[in-house]
């Protein structure tokens, strides 16, 4: 599905992202973790190529991506990234729609199924009933639930997810990882996460791909990577690994 | 609406005409003087409303209008200069204010967005920086005008409709119906613009062919308007305000809706223009401004 092969991004002088590669695979979940300034974000935006690449190569779906169109790569790549404020009204139902942008006529109207399929995602982030409300008037949790409904309203085969659970209650970090699952094993798709919260990732990812200064420090299943010693290498700083009791994935304890 | 407007702004008037019995006198003033007049403040409103409404969303602020970015008075330096050394060209106003407009527009952009992007600040100093550069440089110009001419420049620079004709109402009608079904095209795009650049970027537009685009048009918008009735203020700011109160933000909506309601707007703020200290008459400009810069006060506080 999407293949990156040794890339390098470069702001001016600086080296952000340092021959890195990455294999997504269908059905899968990677959290991308790091600490602040690695690059994860970085790296997201190059996987859909809204951030140039210095050298190596993306694949998506075999073809090379600098040669599809902006349409073409949304199409088959969702974004869910933190949502700026907008100086307009603009109601939760016309921000989801902005998924389905890449769907049937650019310069036409919505069809049906366009509406159905974005108050379906609305849904699933449990907003029923907010479809008329006014972005700028939710708060910070429900505009990010409404950045994902968006996303999933796109039906893409890849979703990628910068720090999604951000501004999420508790119930609702578990509602975000849950939908992705969901996502990934129902539509065959794939999802990589940015994350802080190495427990989340722990309990939802199948791999993990340890980020520190714009390179891999460790990749692979997810239990193998979140390790006491990497974990200290790359965060700087204690912590304590035990197995959570519900799901017997790892728990990770920062010591203070 | 917008024929009812019509209807009654050729009506109305220093000499009030009925629609029947018209003297030749009367007719005269009908279809030589006040019809291009209505019909091409018709087009003006037009032009501008929905060159603004589409600038708002393409940079996400609702204070962007073509007068206060300084693209008018591109357009009105542009054309100025094609009066002063290309008087017997038609076409050499048009075409200078169109790149007078642009290249205005060009510059604000460039000055307005930084590594962080664009923040209503930097874009409304950008624009101030611009109107005044331009300003004096028109000054500059308006020195070399004898007396006689002196005169009608400056109301012409406060966008002044009485030296309408029909040849320049073709030209404008033919710009503003075409603008605006381009802009309208560009509306769903738009919509996810308003958003975020980056945003629409992710979900599929692709940004720089929709920038170029909005301001190539707007420029054209702003740029005949400006060459057939000077900087008549405001309007773009107005307008496509009240639209979006009244249909919310939906750019396929506003942006046309927007042309119609500029029209009326600008031919009903030109009869009172021609009316209210008849037989004398204020530049429309001074009265879409009047109403105009209280709104870009509240809005600016609202932000």
């Amino acid at each position: 599905m999407l293949e990156v092969k040794e890339i390098s991004v470069w702001f001016g002088e600086r080296k952000v992202i340092d021959n890195v590669s990455i294999a997504l695979g269908s059905g899968e979940i990677l959290a991308l973790l790091g600490p602040n300034g690695a690059g994860k974000t970085t790296l997201l935006r190059a996987l859909n190529g809204t951030v140039a690449l210095k050298s190596g190569a993306i694949a998506l779906n075999g073809a090379p991506l600098e040669e599809l169109s902006r349409r073409e790569i949304a199409r088959n790549i969702a974004v869910v990234a933190q949502e700026n404020e907008t100086k307009f009204p603009i109601t939760v139902l016309e921000f989801t729609l902005a998924g389905r942008f890449t769907r049937g006529a650019a310069f036409g109207w919505e069809t049906e199924h366009d509406v159905e399929a974005a108050n379906n995602a609305l849904e699933m982030c449990d907003l029923s009933g907010y479809a008329k409300r006014v972005m700028n008037e939710l708060s910070g949790g429900e505009r990010q639930r409404v950045v994902l409904a968006r996303a999933l309203a796109a039906e893409t085969g890849i979703l990628l997810l910068d720090e999604p659970t951000a501004n999420l209650d508790l119930a609702h970090q578990a509602l975000m990882f849950r939908l992705v699952r969901e996502r990934c094993r129902d539509a065959a798709a794939s999802a990589i996460v940015i994350t802080h919260d190495l427990n989340l990732a722990s309990e939802f990812a199948e791999r993990v791909i340890l980020l520190k200064g714009g390179q891999i420090f460790a990749q692979g299943p997810t239990a193998q990577v979140l390790t006491r010693e990497n974990l200290q290498e790359v965060y700087d700083v204690q912590v304590l690994l035990d197995e959570n009791p519900a799901s017997g994935k790892v728990r990770v304890t920062t010591v203070y | 609406m917008l024929i009812a407007a019509l209807l009654i702004a050729v009506s109305v008037g220093s000499e009030r005409l009925a629609f029947f019995d018209l003297s030749d006198t009367q007719r005269s003033i009908l279809f030589d003087i006040r019809l291009p007049r209505v019909l091409l403040g018709a087009c003006v409103g037009a032009s501008l409303a929905a060159a603004g409404a589409s600038l708002q969303a393409l940079l996400r602020n609702p204070l962007a209008e073509p007068y206060l970015l300084g693209v008018s008075n591109g357009a009105a330096l542009g054309t100025m200069l094609a009066f002063v050394f290309f008087e017997q060209f038609f076409f050499a106003r048009p075409l200078f204010a169109l790149a007078g407009a642009g290249l205005a527009t060009f510059t604000v952009y460039q000055m307005a967005r930084s590594r962080a992007g664009m923040n209503v600040e930097r874009l409304v100093l950008s624009g101030v920086i611009v109107t005044t550069f331009l300003s004096s440089i028109i000054v500059l110009f308006t020195s070399l005008l004898d007396a006689a001419r002196l005169r009608g420049f400056t109301f012409w620079l406060l966008g002044d409709l009485s030296q309408a004709t029909m040849s320049g109402f073709y030209l404008t009608l033919a710009a503003s119906v075409l603008g605006t079904i381009v802009l309208r095209s560009q509306a769903r795009p738009l919509n996810l613009m308003m958003i975020g650049e980056r945003d629409a970027m992710d979900f599929g537009v692709e940004v720089g062919r929709v920038r170029l685009i909005v301001f190539g048009i707007a420029s054209l918008l702003v740029g005949t308007s400006v060459a057939a009735s000077g900087s008549v203020g405001y309007v773009g700011l107005i307008v496509p305000h009240l639209v979006r109160l009244s249909v919310g933000s939906d750019n396929r909506l506003v942006v046309p809706l927007s042309a119609i309601a500029g029209a009326i707007f600008v031919v009903l703020a030109d009869t009172v223009a021609r009316t209210v200290i008849a037989p004398r008459e204020l530049p429309v400009g001074a009265i879409t401004a009047l109403i105009g810069a209280p709104l870009f006060i509240y809005l600016l506080r609202r932000n």
